[in-house]
């Protein structure tokens, strides 16, 4: 076996990982995205408005809150990023507003995403509902199953919910789906991509709009210990809020993890793309990919629907390659059991992907060494899990 | 190798017919759709329907160009363990059968050829006497290393050209295009809809200004009428979908007349 990989330092490429493999038909597209986002990123303007929302909208910056209890459980001394005290919930929003505008300078007005938790959907609706554009979101019945109440909150928000009922029925074929759409539409629609996934250059333009997590984070960090953290966590599906927290820390001497999902254990189903998949293509990018013998794309599954993702972005790839971020893999249980702790010793219900995060620090023997400083990427709040995780207890308790 | 050798001549009878005042056919279908038994015997009915190429599909799990026939029909290939190696197999058995049948190619997506590694894809698709490959999600100038090995085997890499693509990045695309250039009709992915004639007809200009080759038009075309209006602009036509559709509902020898039908249609002279 020996996977393509064109020489690196191309544009687009972060080492061997990353490109655009996409149907011709979207080239264009790509490119006139490349050009807007470099003239947008550039321009003065466009970070003044971007900030505005950010303050103004978003509520930023997210607290970087101290979590005593848990840290006493732990052994290490955590801070919490808060991403879930942003509007709608999660960190999705620092990119869905950032590429709205982005639409709206390309005089683009209909917007379609992909979905699987509903985070990244409630997100790009709500910047949709905000700048007046026509929202399509595409999402697998299995999630609008299990994130029932993510789908009304999309339509409460104007936005209109294709249900995915092909393939794996989650975010996998949403996103095929989403590509289909955009292939139809390029002319008049951009496509919102919720993750650092995707052809060139998304991977880059939803990084550097989830950057701003790691640069409040670096700044907090700096103004409260007048020092840096020894090391940051968070959980990684596609792998936005990672990447948004790791960022500004890659050049420091500051420990990084990323948390993937284990789902019911890494010899059975799971998602745990970077400790058992290889390089491959998917959506666009090369990456590191679960798939069969022969290339077939496997289902994955993570009691996460935002981690349930058989790919991760191309530049955390090129990260674990490289060594300067571990990775590990979280299971359902495990993740249901920080769930439960946080929530208990600090009065944060914390989304089943961020609880991820957590329970690896929770881990025996632990991660880290005795009282380490640790942020972690609280990507996302809870709420929208209570009902599904309620539901499985509820069904265990039964038996 | 012999089989390979004359399999992978065959490509230049596109240009032999199309000068000969023929309109060139080019079906495609799903490797292993229905069955790889139904599958063989309509690879070996094309080969008689007039069918100037053909195009065997290698099922892929998640194949975000294709539309929903077509889609489906790799997911019941898949599901009925069909993969890259039984396309291999099939285009074998094909060739052998005779080998001055219409030239094959491979039709696949990035991932299940990566897998293999570009090396090895390209030392099976001559082995298998495969006369060309095309590669959905591979744009011509992304990766060169696929291109280079099927190069390596004297195979060509086939261009798709889209309906979107810039003049001159089709002008770039046409000029190192080897085998044909298949134009995509219009914006969407495989199956039913229409696209624009006068965007192919651009499109077909910039082409034929950069290059000898034949221009075959492919998505959408699911009629003898489509066909025809398609082919009067370009110099043939793909038939996917519809020919897949037929094939799995209708069984072999209904699709196989359908796409004689097809053939018929294309040779019938334009009328006034």
């Amino acid at each position: 076996m020996s996977a393509m990989a064109p020489a690196s330092g191309r544009p687009g490429y972060f080492g061997a990982f990353g490109g655009r493999y996409v149907p011709e038909t979207l080239v264009f597209a790509l490119d006139e995205l490349e050009r807007a986002w470099a003239a947008a990123w550039s321009d003065p303007e466009f970070h003044a408005e971007l900030d505005a929302l950010l303050a103004d909208y978003v509520g930023r910056p997210s607290p970087l809150t101290h979590a005593p209890r848990l840290s006493a459980e732990a052994g290490v001394d955590i801070w919490l990023k808060r991403e879930d005290l942003n509007h709608t919930g999660a960190h999705k929003i620092n990119n869905t507003l950032g590429q709205v505008l982005l639409a709206l300078r390309m005089g683009k007005r209909r917007i379609i995403a992909e979905t699987g938790a509903g985070q990244h959907g409630v997100a790009t609706a709500t910047a949709c509902a905000r700048f007046g554009l026509e929202c399509v979101v595409f999402m697998g019945t299995e999630d609008t199953r299990r994130q029932a109440l993510n789908v009304y909150r999309m339509r409460l928000l104007g936005a209109e919910v294709v249900e995915v009922d092909s393939g794996t029925r989650t975010l996998k074929d949403a996103t095929n789906e989403a590509i289909r759409d955009w292939v139809t539409r390029v002319e008049t629609t951009h496509y919102v991509i919720g993750s650092v996934v995707g052809p060139h250059p998304y991977p880059t333009i939803v990084r550097e709009l989830q950057s701003v997590i790691g640069r409040e984070a670096r700044a907090q960090s700096l103004e409260r210990w007048n020092d840096l953290p020894d090391a940051a966590i968070a959980c990684v599906g596609g792998g936005s809020n990672a990447i948004g927290l790791f960022h500004s820390f890659l050049d420091d001497p500051v420990e990084l993890y990323g948390v993937e999902a284990a789902g019911e254990g890494l010899d059975r189903r799971h998602a745990a793309t970077l400790s058992r998949g290889r390089p491959g293509v998917l959506h666009g990018a090369r990456s590191y990919l679960l798939q069969d013998e022969h290339g077939q794309v496997r289902g994955a599954h993570s009691i996460a629907a935002g981690l349930d993702y058989p790919g991760v972005g191309p530049e955390h790839s090129a990260l674990k390659d490289s060594g300067r971020v571990t990775y590990l893999a979280v299971d359902d249980a495990e993740a249901l059991d920080a769930f439960h702790r946080t929530s208990e010793l600090e009065g944060i219900i914390p989304a089943v992907e961020s609880a991820h995060a957590i329970a690896a620090l929770l881990r025996r023997p632990p991660l880290l060494p005795e009282g380490a400083r640790t942020i972690v990427c609280l990507s996302g709040r809870g709420d929208k899990d209570v009902q599904s995780v309620a539901a499985l207890e509820g069904a265990s308790e039964a038996r | 190798m012999s089989h390979a050798a004359s399999s992978r001549g065959n490509l230049r009878r596109l240009m032999d017919a199309r000068a000969g005042g023929r309109k060139l056919l080019v079906p495609f279908l799903t490797a292993g759709y229905p069955d790889r038994k139904t599958c063989a015997e309509a690879l070996a009915g094309l080969a008689d329907a007039g069918a100037d190429a053909i195009e065997l599909g290698v099922p892929f799990s998640d194949p975000l160009a294709d539309g929903p026939v077509i889609a489906a029909a790799s997911e019941l290939a898949i599901a009925g363990g069909t993969s890259i190696e039984d396309a291999f197999d099939l285009a074998a058995g094909y060739v052998r059968a005779g080998a001055d049948r219409p030239p094959l190619v491979l039709f696949t997506y990035l991932n299940p050829a990566a897998s293999l590694g570009p090396d090895r894809l390209a030392e099976a698709c001559a082995d298998a006497g495969f006369a060309a490959a095309l590669v959905a999600d591979l744009p011509y100038d992304e990766d060169p290393a696929v291109a280079a090995a099927l190069a390596r085997r004297g195979l060509p890499l086939i261009r798709l050209a889209a309906p979107t693509t810039p003049a001159e990045r089709l002008a770039e695309l046409a000029r190192g295009a080897e085998g044909f250039v298949y134009l995509i009709a219009r914006t969407g992915t495989t199956g039913a809809g229409a696209g624009t004639d006068a965007r192919v007809a651009e499109q077909v200009a910039v082409i034929r200004a950069n290059t000898d080759l034949p221009v075959v038009v492919g998505f959408g075309i699911g009629d003898t009428e489509s066909a025809r209006r398609a082919a009067r602009l370009a110099d043939g036509v793909v038939v996917g979908s519809a020919f897949v559709e037929r094939l799995g509902r209708d069984g072999p020898a209904a699709a196989v007349g359908w796409m004689r039908t097809l053939r018929d249609a294309l040779d019938r002279p334009v009328s006034v």
